[in-house]
């Protein structure tokens, strides 16, 4: 195809021709980055969260009246819930991976360093690792001798008696490699604050974090063995395999509740709700962005179907003319195709640049990372398709004028 | 034409629009539509961004400030971050004692389970405060008062509680004189709350910002006695058994002053930083101990109160808008173009390029007319999908009537900007040319 011609006609429709342009660069901006934004969305929802999340349960409860003694609290019920037909481990905790709410402690390699290395969230409770599905991929798993009440070391602290305070922790094979890179982390001291230091007796494949916002800090996790009360908003969490899950939680919240009708149940759900619930801002935005991304196709193809319909009706005669000179129904199909294709082309042009400039004030305003080169053909293609389909229609029209429009007077 | 003569000629230009957009119905299909669509998303996000935006308590929002104070010990101090936004009960409690602002509260969310009559037990959201907070923060009353400063002292067993639980546990009826079981401990109910929702929540973001009031009200010191559970942001340092405790060195209290002249507020500040000077003296820390004092539009501002999903969600819909509007631009131009005949037919009898001018843009004011009422629907569309989507602001979204008259002004507006080049465009068709041409 000559594309000499088609250039000399468009220049005498400079304007119109232009409009269109800008369109397609517009369109071709925006949904290079909204499709950037949808990948970064999905991604982020992606998170893995290291626990079998579809065999677990979340159960919390608060007490009406405080119970004598809470820490008999937690075994009693511990050991009720064990019962539940179906029940395959039960383990008690202060927070839950992407529950939101967190406990958290800066960590020091050095008693005496002023700055802390690294903030990691904070998991006490009993029995959490082989209940939640956690793989330990080096060490082992904190034993019952580890474990002191809560109340104790809090006491501890407070005397300076360093006997009464845990001595060991688990922690993920992200945070090992942060702090030690490349190195053994077992055996490695780690300090909460100057006086409280933590040796690491075995390193996790993954753990999350309950605030898991921030994809490089997600696996900042230790677990402490801490043994809690009943008295603290703690979660009792459940594993059954997945079809007994919802028969499970019925019959554990029966028997919680059969041991004690005046406490409440604040919590009661499956790990999938905890993630859903987690995400559910990133799952509307991705699924805004892709309504968005459908309605700008579907409006630019329409703005070239109107604009090339125009065109068509404008050039019945030279399209006339040159039918009866001789070109064929295909030469003038292929000349509005052609004609698409070459404007699309400069709007993408210009488009990549626009998406660029849209990337980097995003990129200053919204902590989003730069735009993979990826999207850019993707972008191109995409404009490309569209524009070949929306001007389809109207170029077979102009391919069915008969040669004889060139006798008529226009 | 002057004078007398130009309405009856918008009429006629109102006529010829609508012979005009009639004669090519696809194409005034496809710019009605697309204006409707751009000024539908354009709208629904500016709507959900209006909303959230807003100013909370519109009347006070200039005299009400939140206090912060830097009163981290070296070790924990680092240069350059931002002052805490919470107070350790020592500093707030010192506050509260020298009462210089107007008025002054501190105070933090909780929840608390109450045993109802009859029924299964409840857990409630709450929160434990002062006396002033209630004429603070404007806070309207159905039945009975507010505690008052006697009472915060005292640690009187006292609650406020919200209407809609005053509809579920008293049915409605003046509850005042009622007692609240609270665990083993009962309070004697003293007020029952008007309607009252803040939104956003702005004295204590910490706990969901958007969303009803709390449904019980404690005085803080009472509060403590009973042992009842706070939430929001604890921040701890050093060795502490008790993070409630009158020492504890533990950031968690709220700490709002209402100073109602701008003598009042030069003074605070001074006070303010006089108090820091003193803290210094007395050994806390020897940095310079900063303070920070903002007004309810700046808190809400530091804090980033709107998403920045729903900023983002902004930009994409202007964007989308100028999309539209580039569509519509092309489209008029090919339609007033295509009637360079009859435009020069006009302009050879006698009508100025002003007229043709006009013509052209009561066109295209028609069809942003159409496309605003489109857009409207659809606007409403989006806000029934932004209603239903699972974000704690979504119950909030509700086009209020200024916003359905930017709508129509937006519309018309973009709709005119769009038909100004194919109007500029066909008031240059010349008499003679075009006539000859056909």
């Amino acid at each position: 195809m000559d594309i000499l011609p088609i250039l000399s006609t468009l220049r005498r429709h400079k304007l119109t021709a232009g409009l269109l342009v800008m369109q397609i660069a517009l369109t071709c901006a925006i949904v290079c980055n909204a499709v950037f934004l949808i990948g970064q969305r999905l991604q982020r929802m992606d998170l893995p969260s290291g626990v079998a999340e579809h065999e677990l349960l979340q159960i919390q409860v608060a007490d009406v009246v405080k119970s004598g003694n809470p820490y008999a609290r937690v075994q009693e019920d511990l050991a009720l819930l064990r019962q539940v037909p179906g029940v395959q481990s039960v383990a008690f905790s202060n927070q839950v991976p992407f529950g939101g709410s967190s406990s958290n402690g800066n960590v020091l390699l050095d008693p005496n360093q002023p700055q802390r290395t690294l903030n990691a969230t904070t998991y006490f409770g009993q029995n959490l690792v082989p209940t939640m599905g956690v793989q330990m991929v080096a060490g082992r798993d904190l034993q019952d001798d580890d474990f002191v009440d809560v109340d104790t070391a809090l006491k501890g602290l407070k005397t300076g008696d360093t006997k009464s305070l845990p001595h060991v922790t688990l922690i993920t094979r992200d945070m090992a490699e942060r702090l030690w890179p490349g190195q053994n982390p077992l055996g490695r001291l780690i300090y909460l604050t100057p006086t409280v230091g933590l040796r690491v007796v075995g390193v996790m494949a993954s753990l999350v974090r309950p605030n898991a916002y921030d994809a490089n800090t997600a696996q900042y996790t230790m677990v402490i063995p801490l043994r809690m009360g009943a008295d603290r908003g703690m979660s009792y969490v459940i594993r059954a395999r997945p079809q007994d899950r919802a028969s499970v939680l019925a019959a554990a919240l029966a028997a919680l509740r059969k041991a004690d009708p005046q406490r409440i149940v604040t919590t009661q759900r499956s790990f999938d709700e905890v993630r859903r619930h987690f995400f559910r801002d990133d799952r509307a935005m991705a699924g805004i962005l892709v309504g968005v991304i459908a309605a700008l196709l579907v409006v630019t193809a329409l703005g070239i179907v109107g604009l090339a319909s125009f065109w068509v009706a404008q050039r019945r005669r030279t399209i006339g003319v040159r039918r009866a000179l001789g070109a064929t129904r295909s030469d003038v199909l292929h000349y509005f195709q052609t004609e698409n294709f070459l404007l699309a082309t400069i709007g993408i042009g210009l488009g990549m640049v626009l998406a660029y400039g849209i990337n980097l004030f995003l990129m200053q305003h919204y902590e989003l990372p730069r735009l993979p080169a990826i999207y850019f053909p993707v972008g191109a293609v995409a404009l490309w398709l569209i524009g070949q389909v929306a001007v389809l229609g109207p170029a077979l029209r102009a391919a069915a004028v008969p040669p004889v429009v060139a006798t008529r007077a226009g | 034409m002057r004078g007398t003569g130009q309405p009856v000629m918008i009429g006629y230009y109102l006529d010829l629009a609508m012979r005009s957009l009639k004669r090519n119905k696809v194409l005034t299909v496809l710019m009605v539509l697309a204006i409707a669509v751009g000024i539908g998303t354009s709208m629904t996000t500016l709507t959900v961004m209006h909303v959230l935006s807003g100013d909370p308590i519109p009347q006070k929002s200039a005299d009400l400030f939140r206090v912060g104070l830097n009163v981290f010990p070296d070790d924990n101090f680092r240069p350059g971050e931002e002052v805490p936004d919470n107070l350790t009960r020592r500093d707030a409690e010192a506050l509260l004692r020298d009462a210089r602002a107007d008025r002054q509260a501190m105070m933090s969310a909780g929840t608390m389970v109450v045993t109802p009559a009859q029924g299964d037990p409840l857990s409630l959201e709450s929160r434990y405060t002062t006396a002033d907070f209630f004429t603070m923060f404007a806070v309207p009353f159905r039945f009975g008062r507010a505690w008052d400063r006697g009472d915060d002292g005292s640690h009187a067993r006292v609650a406020v509680i919200s209407a809609a639980l005053n509809d579920q546990l008293f049915g409605g009826r003046d509850s005042t004189g009622s007692m609240l079981q609270v665990g083993s401990q009962s309070l004697r109910i003293v007020g029952v709350l008007g309607d009252w929702s803040m939104n956003p929540r702005f004295y204590d973001l910490s706990n969901g910002r958007f969303g009803d009031s709390e449904q019980v009200f404690v005085p803080l010191a009472t509060a403590l006695d009973l042992h009842l559970a706070t939430s929001g942001t604890m921040n701890c340092w050093g060795n502490n058994s008790d993070e409630h405790a009158a020492d504890a060195p533990c950031l968690w209290l709220q700490y709002w002053a209402e100073l109602d002249a701008p003598s009042t507020r030069v003074a605070y500040r001074q006070y303010l930083h006089n108090y820091m000077a003193q803290q210094q003296q007395a050994g806390r820390f020897t940095h310079p101990g900063q303070i920070r004092l903002l007004d309810v539009m700046q808190w809400l501002d530091a804090k980033g109160v709107v998403p920045s999903d729903v900023r983002l969600q902004v930009w994409l819909a202007l964007g989308f808008l100028g999309i539209c509007l580039l569509n519509t631009v092309g489209l008029l131009l090919a339609k007033f173009l295509r009637r360079s005949g009859e435009i020069s037919v006009r302009r050879a009898l006698g009508a100025s390029r002003r007229a043709i001018f006009m013509q052209c843009l009561v066109e295209a004011g028609v069809v942003g007319l159409a496309g605003g009422v489109c857009g409207l629907a659809l606007a409403g569309l989006g806000l029934v999908l932004v209603r239903h989507q699972p974000t704690d602001y979504a119950g909030l979204i509700r086009m209020d009537p200024s916003m359905l008259l930017a709508t129509f002004v937006l519309a018309l507006l973009s709709s005119l900007l769009a038909g100004l080049l194919p109007a500029w465009r066909a008031m240059h068709v010349a008499p003679a040319v075009a006539l000859k041409s056909n």
